[in-house]
């Protein structure tokens, strides 16, 4: 369980009605108009400091590209990201440059996230560089080298290459880059999906540790349901590009509400023989409709158990059914 | 009966610039009719090349020896059509990723009846209908219709499906599925071994399930192997594996997964170090190098892999974990 986040603080992140949308096709030689794929579609929701916000949902519901929005690493955002009361799109390129320093980024395939042809120590010390470019050289590899001590990495393979290390090693080397000018903000994007079970553990013990003494907060991307529910404070579950339910982790995972939520839980496997047997299981038909052609209404009715006509008719609002838990859905008290 | 499957001793290496891996030692496994044998175990532990090496599918510079029985037949060295009158009618294998195993070029319907009229000598017609039919019973939609697509017009839960009906046409005896859910999303994982499990309760084939995911081998499986770099470490009945594991790497895997139903833990109980260079093996156990209870005889004694209970083996020093 992650230690207890500070409640009463004033929000690190402020998101409010979020908009990601992509024009597909429609090129100058093209017949018919562009199509527009809403990747992200009105997401609101704050992050606190120290706090780890997980989000969970089927590849193709927008949960990466909503992860890169916040950090405008896209075009095209619509909707406002307040960092510190700062409106992000309001900042001119120097000022957004110099808040960069505080929010950084880990990918899922570590080897693909880092130069091949850049030593660890020049891969980890790049943004001591960008962002300090004063520090004098001998601080700057002291830095390195303590960081690499800390995310469990030897510091005398300063000088060595990407290439001499395992997939667990790697993506500790890309969290150090993350961490080296101790960021507010980390946005996890699978970090431990490319790696080996044993190690995936390690990672995670690793960032939830780095949580503890730096006090950064996290938005943790993952299609698992475990690791998510290990590693985060509150979870937002996200279906085509629009948020389905947003609560702390033990209200939704004890009390989930939106049909959807129900049938992700549902189909974790358990690893134990007897309960994995008898347990009840929601199996959804149907794949994830196309983001291009969303369902009217409701889009997650045409694979819902409890869908009626309304569903069909009205997109149900995010609406707040407890104190912290957000559902969309017409039917979350039946 | 012979067991459906019986491999003696089956060794693999590979001839590599850097010098021979040894990507399998002393493997002796069998797969009895009806059964499900789950195999667990990371990148490298050789887990999937053991069935490559049974389907006759290792890369060219990779080499086996040691037996490899399908139903009291020895088969391993059988190439071609000898191979070929076993695998894919009597034995078949899907794989990790449906969208590079099936092939892009030709219809679904094409890659369904070939299979037939290869295995079975039908005609186009009946290898058509016995196709859809086969699309049916894997919960494909439309199934009439769909067949004449190609692989790229399915999602990735349909082209699953389409590579077990393939795999199913024949009614094999064995189905090997090496990681068949691994690539898929949670909700299509669901209805994937949902399936898995309606045709194991049909009861006529027997099934081999490659797999890290632990939860995957909790729900289906009968009997659990579990590999480390190259040998097996242990194995036994799915209950006792899952309850009393004998070996520290099945008991340290099951102890790093972050569980749904987990109590509030504070962390995850890592297996410390890297998986080893297969190139580069320690002298002893394998995992002495990780092992939480390493002594003095793993460092330099391989442990031999031995019965300790009716319908377990293990190879650990330890008498109890």
């Amino acid at each position: 369980m992650p230690s207890a986040a500070p409640l009463s603080t004033a929000p690190l992140l402020s998101v409010q009605d979020l908009k990601v949308h992509f024009r597909i096709g429609g090129g100058f030689l093209a017949r018919r108009p562009p199509s527009i794929l809403r990747a992200v579609d009105g997401v609101s929701f704050d992050l606190r400091p120290g706090e780890t916000l997980g989000l969970v949902g089927e590849s193709g519901c927008g949960k990466t590209t909503l992860g890169r929005a916040v950090l405008r690493l896209l075009p095209n955002v619509d909707g406002r990201v307040v960092w510190l009361g700062d409106d992000l799109a309001k900042l001119d390129p120097e000022a957004m440059r110099q808040k960069r320093r505080e929010m950084q980024i880990v990918f899922q395939d570590p080897l693909a996230a880092l130069d091949p042809r850049m030593t660890v120590g020049e891969i980890i010390g790049e943004p001591l560089a960008t962002f300090r470019a004063d520090l004098p050289k001998a601080e700057g590899k002291r830095m390195v080298q303590a960081m690499m001590a800390r995310v469990g990495l030897l510091p005398q393979q300063i000088n060595r290459y990407p290439h001499e290390f395992s997939g667990g090693q790697c993506q500790r080397i890309g969290i150090a880059r993350a961490m080296i000018n101790n960021p507010k903000l980390v946005v996890c994007d699978e970090p431990v999906s490319a790696l080996d079970v044993s190690i995936q553990a390690q990672i995670v013990n690793l960032l939830m540790d780095l949580q503890q003494e730096f006090g950064m907060s996290m938005i943790f991307i993952s299609h698992n349901l475990s690791v998510v529910r290990h590693i985060s404070h509150r979870i937002m579950v996200l279906y085509l590009g629009r948020v389905a339910e947003l609560a702390s982790r033990d209200q939704l995972y004890r009390n989930p509400r939106h049909p959807y939520t129900q049938a992700l839980i549902s189909a974790v496997p358990i690893p134990d023989p007897d309960l994995e047997r008898q347990k009840q299981r929601i199996v959804l038909t149907g794949d994830l409709p196309s983001p291009l052609n969303p369902p009217s209404g409701c889009a997650f009715r045409t694979r819902c158990p409890k869908a009626t006509e309304i569903c069909a008719r009205v997109k149900p609002d995010l609406l707040p059914i407890e104190s912290g838990h957000q559902v969309a859905c017409h039917h979350w008290d039946e | 009966m012979p067991p459906v499957l019986d491999i003696r001793d089956l060794e693999i290496r590979f001839a590599t610039p850097d010098g021979v891996v040894e990507a399998a030692n002393k493997v002796s496994l069998t797969v009895e009719p009806g059964e499900t044998l789950g195999i667990v175990g990371e990148s490298g532990s050789g887990k999937s090349q053991v069935f490559m090496a049974v389907m006759g599918l290792l890369a060219s510079n990779g080499r086996a020896t040691g037996s490899v029985k399908f139903q009291g037949e020895e088969i391993l060295g059988r190439q071609g059509n000898d191979l070929n009158q076993i695998r894919g009618a009597r034995m078949s294998m899907i794989f990790q990723d449906p969208m590079t195993s099936l092939n892009p070029y030709l219809t679904i319907e094409h890659q369904l009846t070939e299979v037939l009229e290869t295995h079975r000598g039908m005609s186009a017609k009946e290898a058509r209908r016995a196709a859809v039919a086969m699309l049916e019973r894997v919960h494909i939609p439309e199934a009439d219709k769909r067949i004449s697509l190609y692989p790229f017009e399915f999602s990735g839960g349909m082209r699953q499906r389409a590579m077990i009906a393939m795999a199913l046409l024949c009614q094999p005896e064995l189905l090997i599925a090496d990681e068949p859910t691994t690539a898929l999303d949670v909700t299509v994982q669901a209805q994937i071994l949902a399936l898995m499990g309606e045709l194991k309760q049909a009861g006529k084939t027997s099934f081999v399930v490659i797999t890290h995911d632990l939860g995957v081998i909790a729900g289906l499986c009968d009997r659990v192997l579990v590999m480390y770099a190259g040998r097996v470490v242990e194995s036994g009945p799915v209950r006792d594996i899952f309850k009393s594991p004998q070996h520290p790497y099945t008991a340290g895997l099951l102890a790093s997964m972050p569980r749904l139903d987990e109590t509030d833990a504070t962390r995850l109980t890592a297996i410390p170090g890297q998986p080893p260079n297969l190139q580069r093996l320690p002298p002893g156990c394998a995992f002495s190098d990780r092992c939480p209870r390493v002594f003095e005889p793993c460092r330099s004694i391989r442990p031999p892999l031995e019965p300790f209970a009716p319908g377990r083996m293990k190879a650990c020093h330890l008498p109890h974990l």
